[in-house]
């Protein structure tokens, strides 16, 4: 067997093997890259409810246009057609469909919801007072509605609980319909039964809410062709990001190959030659993915989205093969440089391996793998491949152009350079040192692919349907439902006081809908036997304008309640109070939450809820079990919790690349003129992001590392030559002009993105790398230009 | 004069005296109308069937043309009752609930018709009720009668007095015999 055979046969085993690797990985396209290899229980149960929590499932529907009554009559039949659909567990328009059966609900169980119902509520004082104010309430409209229930329920209970809690909150009711204060939108709500994570799933929901508008719409005639529909909430804005950097991602990357190909098909002359030169960058594709699904069990979509990065170092190492194969250096005097340049990047990338964030580790095991798979097929592959004698086009004058104009640069003299390379630095570093505070943005949405307009659509949407905004929840654990109940109502003693005090405008809980059954019993026992109750009721109504024998219902009811059996989760459903229940317990093997999402004050103005004041409040409490979850700010510290890792796992990057180039250019002289002008161009950049405004994030960090990576080549080259004694061939000038070419077009592009994550790599790499090769070429050498020659 | 002659006359005699009527009812509708806005002391009470003696309050009606009209309520305790539009907002003590009319068509004809009269709106009442009219634009009494089986279940008849484009009382009749009587004493206009 031949080496070429050997060689050839051993690539394309190696191929097939990742190919099934690839084809067999499980890719994620949830949150969970952001969740911490080795989360807390606070951060599991974050990103369990970013994930998996009724907030994520929630669709929020808005019509405008058109006349209200028109809206409300789509809003309807819209609702029955996707109430018949199980892909929604819930969906809402405000119409009183269940009002029966709520009705009867509440009516048979009031005794047992109401929290008024204690032992001095049924004495003749306690009677009496409840008595007065129900009579009172009979003068007012909504009193007229209750007249009827009176014999039933004097005391008023069924006012009651819906004036604490069920009822409160409720969106403004136009048409029979949910409305806007302003009455311009008609509103509705559903709930999804798939995961808000599950974005295929989202999609396909959210198809069928546009279906169900379209059909609505047109069965309502022309009146109602005024009227559109927009949708809001996490799985709109998930599918909705996703859409936007396929699109962005797939445009993108056409336009940068058809550049990029263009260019090195000025360059190579041959469809062969440049599909030979795609090889390193597949091959170094296929096997990062493959090492990624082999070392983490499933791949990252956000991997993927990283894997551009892949495309800046390897493509160069065919350019740098070809152009100089074509002069034939390129086994002798080139390979050790890119295998040090290759390493190089390497060291950078493998300290991404520790990190917590699962997306930055598995980029780094990502970049490492592909770059030397992309580094080997160039070394060994490419030479069997190309023909003997290729047509590349002679780029010797170009190089000739390029180191006439690097000599012109030189010629101002290497202390010249070095201190204008020291005042770049310098000033860079004011800049820094001037925006330091405001240098690195630690806020998620930062990253949010979420247009701002949309995201102040749904704040409108959530405050017309007076929805919770998800931000802080009151969160209890327990091994069971009764526990968490119990707590649930513990915790809402302690948030009705904020209410009072005007803190938090007000907050759900599971127990309103279901108090625990120690409530429950304890509610049941103060209950008065029959004698005692007419006894009471004789002695209250005293005085009063009402008879006992009017109220004979009211006894039979009491009677009823006193030896009924308690309410169950069971008994909720079929009534509007399931959603809202279900909404607020979850249940994993053996853990029970409750959740308590708190409201605004409404009236005190402020957007936001004193946070401080509510963990405080929960805190001095000490109930078991018990904490506040305020995700946006939890989910800020994680993320800052990245960023920071990742600057320090950077540094230590840089570290440990100084190590590796100590060992292997044995001269600290030459370290220190390979790693300046790297480290120039990354705070040069730097610097000129904060003075654009632009604040750095974890994409920036990955940007400034890939300048390292890509950057190095051209240094190392330039050192390479220099401590050869050369000066720089026309042909070596011309490949790194053109590696560097091709990366700045494919980086530059995804800078115009609009989509933060992929600008903040562009707008960093594409300057960052050419700056980098000027920096290179202009501080990597001794002496001046023409010493050499 | 031949026969149909006479019947041409019969029916425009009749005509006029059913004319008469309907230029009052215009008259009275029209003088409201013109009034932008208006307050009146007024005393309330319900007679139910479930107590002994009929519920009294008190307080004072405020309206503000085209549809606004606002009871706020003294005795026995405060409340205030804000119709505007189709949303009527009660609040008591710092609770509030707002309802939209729309969703709870019962409520109207109580309301409603009161504010549809001060605004004289006969469109609107001819809409709700079957109106009949009798006395003078000076004295005048205007008695309504849901037109809607709806609005029958909750309210019988509305009977309406009013001296010129002043409402002097308000009788709503409920069919399970229960009703309320609402006395006004308006304001000297300013």
């Amino acid at each position: 067997m031949t080496r070429r055979t050997l060689v050839l046969a051993f690539w394309l085993a190696g191929i097939a093997a990742a190919a099934v690797v690839v084809s067999q990985a499980r890719y994620l396209t949830d949150l969970s890259a952001f969740l911490p290899s080795h989360p807390t229980p606070m951060q599991r149960l974050l990103v369990d409810q970013l994930r998996e929590g009724p907030a994520s499932r929630l669709l929020l529907m808005a019509l405008e246009g058109g006349a209200a009554d028109e809206r409300a009559r789509v809003v309807s039949a819209m609702t029955g057609r996707l109430r018949a659909d199980s892909a929604f567990s819930r969906v809402d328009d405000g119409e009183p469909l269940s009002a029966g059966r709520d009705r009867d609900f509440l009516l048979r169980h009031r005794y047992l919801l109401s929290d008024a119902v204690t032992a001095e509520h049924f004495t003749p004082d306690g009677l009496k007072l409840a008595i007065e104010d129900t009579i009172q309430s009979l003068a007012e409209p909504a009193g007229l509605l209750l007249k009827s229930l009176v014999p039933r329920d004097p005391t008023g209970e069924m006012l009651h609980i819906l004036e604490r809690g069920l009822g409160e909150g409720a969106p403004r009711q136009s048409h029979g319909a949910w409305s806007s204060a302003d009455g311009t939108r008609t509103l509705m709500v559903a709930q999804t039964s798939a995961t808000g994570s599950d974005t295929d799933a989202q999609e396909r929901d959210i198809a069928r809410v546009r279906a169900a508008f379209r059909e609505a719409q047109a069965a309502a005639g022309p009146p109602a062709s005024a009227i559109g529909l927009r949708m809001s909430g996490p799985g709109v804005f998930a599918v909705a990001a996703r859409a936007s950097i396929k699109q962005a991602a797939m445009r993108l990357s056409i336009i940068s190959s058809v550049l990029v190909t263009g260019l090195l098909l000025v360059v190579y002359r041959s469809t062969r030659v440049l599909v030979l030169g795609l090889l390193p960058v597949a091959t170094g594709g296929l096997v990062g993915v493959a090492s990624v699904a082999l070392g983490f069990g499933a791949v990252h979509g956000i991997t993927l989205g990283f894997g551009v990065t892949l495309i800046g170092e390897s493509v160069d190492y065919a350019v740098y093969f070809f152009i100089r194969s074509a002069s034939g250096s390129w086994g002798r005097d080139l390979w050790p440089t890119v295998r040090l340049g290759m390493l190089t990047s390497v060291c950078g990338f493998a300290t991404l391996l520790p990190s917590q964030f699962p997306g930055l580790a598995q980029l780094g095991l990502y970049s490492i793998s592909g770059l030397i798979a992309a580094a080997l097929v160039t070394r060994f592959v490419l030479p069997e491949l190309v023909p003997s004698r290729f047509p590349i086009r002679d780029v010797t004058p170009v190089g000739l152009g390029l180191r006439r104009l690097r000599d012109a640069i030189r010629r101002r003299g290497t202390k010249a350079l070095a201190a204008a390379a020291l005042a770049l630095a310098l000033a860079a570093t004011l800049v820094l040192h001037a925006h330091w505070g405001t240098l690195w943005n630690r806020d998620l949405a930062a990253l949010s692919p979420v247009p701002l307009a949309d995201q102040q659509y749904d704040a409108k949407l959530r405050a017309d349907l007076g929805a919770a905004d998800p931000r802080s929840v009151v969160v209890v654990s327990g091994p069971d439902l009764e526990a968490v109940l119990r707590g649930a109502e513990r915790a809402g003693a302690t948030l009705q006081s904020l209410v009072d005090d005007k803190v938090i405008g007000g907050f759900d809980s599971p127990a309103a809908f279901l108090p625990s059954a120690a409530t429950q019993l304890a509610r049941r026992r103060a209950l008065p036997d029959e004698a005692s109750l007419r006894d009471a009721l004789h002695r209250a109504l005293a005085g009063l304008d009402l008879d006992a024998d009017q109220l004979e219902p009211f006894v039979l009811d009491v009677r009823a309640a006193r030896s009924g059996a308690l309410v169950t989760p069971q008994d909720l459903r079929g009534t509007s109070f399931a959603a809202g229940f279900d909404a607020l317990i979850l249940h994993a093997s053996d853990r029970w939450t409750a959740l308590l999402p708190v409201h605004v004050a409404d009236d005190a103005g402020a957007r936001e809820i004193d946070a401080e004041r509510l963990a405080a409040a929960v805190g001095a409490a000490r109930l078991p079990g018990t904490q506040v979850l305020d995700l946006k700010a939890e989910t800020n510290a994680l993320y800052s919790g990245y960023l920071h890792e990742a600057i320090r796992l950077s540094l230590a990057g840089g570290a440990l690349i100084v190590v590796l180039l100590l060992v292997a250019l044995r001269s600290p002289a030459r370290v220190v003129r390979v790693l300046a002008p790297l480290l120039l161009a990354v705070i040069a950049v730097s610097a000129a992001l904060a003075l654009g405004g632009i604040r750095l994030t974890i994409l920036h960090l990955v940007g400034m590392l890939l300048i390292v990576a890509v950057g190095s080549n051209y240094a190392l080259f330039f050192d390479a030559e220099d401590a050869a004694g050369r000066d720089p061939s026309p042909q070596m000038l011309a490949s790194l002009c053109l590696a560097n070419l091709s990366t700045v077009i494919a980086f530059g592009l995804l800078s115009l993105s609009h989509i933060p994550v992929l600008d903040a790599l562009g707008l960093t790499v594409a300057p960052g790398t050419f700056l980098a090769l000027v920096f290179s070429a202009a501080l990597t050498a001794r002496g001046p230009p023409g010493k050499h020659a | 004069m031949k026969p149909a002659v006479i019947a041409v006359c019969a029916l425009l005699l009749g005509s006029a005296a059913a004319g008469a009527a309907e230029d009052a009812l215009d008259g009275v509708m029209r003088s409201l109308a013109a009034r932008r806005h208006g307050e009146a002391d007024f005393i309330e009470q319900q007679f139910l069937a479930l107590l002994k003696r009929p519920l009294e309050s008190s307080g004072t009606l405020i309206y503000d043309a085209p549809d606004r009209l606002q009871k706020i309520t003294r005795e026995p305790r405060a409340e205030t009752l804000l119709l505007e539009g189709d949303v009527l907002t009660v609040r008591r003590g710092h609770r509030s609930r707002v309802l939209d009319l729309k969703t709870y068509p019962q409520l109207l004809p109580f309301i409603g018709s009161l504010r549809a009269t001060l605004a004289g709106d006969r469109a609107q009442l001819e809409s709700m009720f079957r109106l009949e009219f009798s006395g003078s634009v000076a004295h005048w009494t205007l008695r309504l009668t849901p037109l809607d089986a709806e609005l029958q279940q909750a309210v019988s008849r509305i009977q309406i007095d009013g001296t010129g484009n002043d409402l002097s009382r308000v009788e709503i009749r409920q069919p399970d015999g229960d009703r309320s009587l609402m006395t006004l004493r308006p304001h000297a206009a300013p």
